[in-house]
């Protein structure tokens, strides 16, 4: 068991969601993956799920961070004025600091 | 990403079906699986991770035919199977004792 | 017992029974199932895994949690500022100065609040989360495929078909809950509610208010139904 880093990011820090697909469970969307959004919050540091599906122990511990994302940049046609927004919660590891 | 998304990521995905907005009381069975996973989760024998887990890992089309709980009822079998906790055959065999007696009471 | 669903000859268990276009509503793949959860319980309770009685109490636990449980909730925050302050910002020592007990440690529940400018809609497109803490069991609905998959990508689509127009110049925010949190709508106040009582208040906010699908019942829309 290691101890949690500290959350590698802050509120406005702008993201970029890892592409992947691994057999394994996961809770990251399809269609925010490959996506840039925005740091909206730190919702806590809590137990890998990835682990705990697998039988693990949920260590190391993630943090976990809404991210909120326009609209527009998720859906090639969305259907909605340009200030409609979509907020996830997303562990840490699926996250990289925004090119 | 290349790869597909997995069945039960469902967002954005094509799906032009109106919602439907009936509900259905729960039948008993329904809500007993649920609790047995609640029960089986308290006393750590199986997380909502894992149950998760296991509902995702059913065949696509069984997924998609199987009602909610009907999912939860596979999966639950499924991962007890996993842990060593019950086999398939011990349940088969439950199955037909309890029907028997059903039908013995009749 | 069909021989379909013989498990002993069918080790991966995977049963075809062709296409299902209404899901949970094959009879004999429902009665299976019913019949197999029965056995699954006396079996883990033969096996010491767990009782009957845990079992019945769980099934009581989450049955004492309604959507009006949710209701009181908002009901409080329309009428006490300080409370609705305490309950956007620390959630959890809001409800259990109501008596509200929210699972420790996991899952959060946070609550966002709609206004004239914001309106937000709650969805799990993996799954089904859903502040059962609070609300109880989540409607068919909000299970659905066509909910999960539509929900995040034509929101204002979704509101309209349970006819909730958001007007363009407000900002439709989608939460989709797929981790360890759950949300809350605190939905807008309506309109000439104002000097009811919590009471009053709680019966104009419906389930779906507080996922975020429709707007609360309006004080006249109450009073005609009387």
């Amino acid at each position: 068991m290691t101890a949690p880093r500290p959350p590698a990011f802050g509120n406005g820090d702008l993201v970029t969601v890892r592409a992947a697909n691994p057999p394994t469970h996961y809770r990251t969307p399809a269609y925010v993956q490959g996506k840039t959004g925005r740091v909206v919050a730190l919702c806590g540091v809590y137990p890998d799920p990835e682990s705990l599906a697998h039988g693990g122990d949920g260590h190391p511990h993630k943090p976990l961070y809404r991210v909120e994302f326009p609209q527009t940049a998720l859906w090639d046609n969305y259907p909605g004025p340009p200030g409609d927004r979509l907020q996830v919660d997303i562990y840490e590891h699926w996250l990289e600091p925004a090119a | 990403m290349t790869d597909t998304p997995k069945v039960h990521d469902m967002g954005g995905h094509p799906n032009a079906s109106p919602i439907d907005h009936s509900e259905h009381t729960l039948m008993d069975w329904e809500r007993r699986i649920d609790s047995i996973r609640g029960v089986l989760g308290d006393k750590g024998y199986i997380t909502v991770d894992e149950l998760r887990r296991a509902i995702e890992g059913l065949p696509p089309e069984r997924y998609q035919s199987l009602g909610y709980y009907q999912r939860w009822a596979e999966a639950v079998e499924a991962l007890l199977i996993e842990k060593g906790l019950l086999t398939a055959a011990e349940l088969d065999a439950t199955m037909t004792r309890l029907e028997s007696a059903a039908g013995g009471a009749r | 017992m069909s021989e379909n669903h013989d498990h002993a000859n069918n080790p991966d268990h995977h049963h075809d029974h062709g296409d299902h276009t209404h899901p949970g509503m094959d009879t004999e793949e429902l009665g299976w199932h019913a019949r197999r959860v029965q056995a699954m319980e006396t079996l883990l309770a033969e096996k010491g895994l767990l009782t009957v009685a845990e079992v019945q109490r769980n099934v009581d636990a989450v049955e004492s949690r309604s959507p009006a449980d949710g209701a009181r909730v908002v009901a409080r925050a329309w009428s006490d500022p300080q409370f609705k302050a305490r309950l956007l910002a620390e959630p959890e020592a809001a409800l259990a100065g109501m008596g509200y007990q929210l699972p420790d440690p996991t899952p959060k529940l946070d609550v966002v609040e709609n206004t004239a400018a914001v309106h937000h809609l709650v969805v799990c497109t993996l799954c089904s989360c859903y502040p059962r803490a609070l609300l109880g069991r989540p409607p068919d609905w909000y299970k659905s495929f066509a909910y999960r998959s539509r929900a995040v990508s034509d929101p204002r689509g979704v509101l309209q078909e349970f006819g909730t127009e958001i007007p363009a110049d407000a900002e439709v925010v989608v939460l989709d809950s797929t981790a360890d949190l759950r949300y809350l709508v605190l939905p807008q106040r309506p309109a000439g509610a104002e000097g009811l009582s919590e009471d009053e208040l709680a019966a104009l906010v419906t389930r779906d208010s507080m996922i975020g699908v429709s707007q609360p019942l309006t004080p006249e829309l109450v009073a005609a139904d009387d």
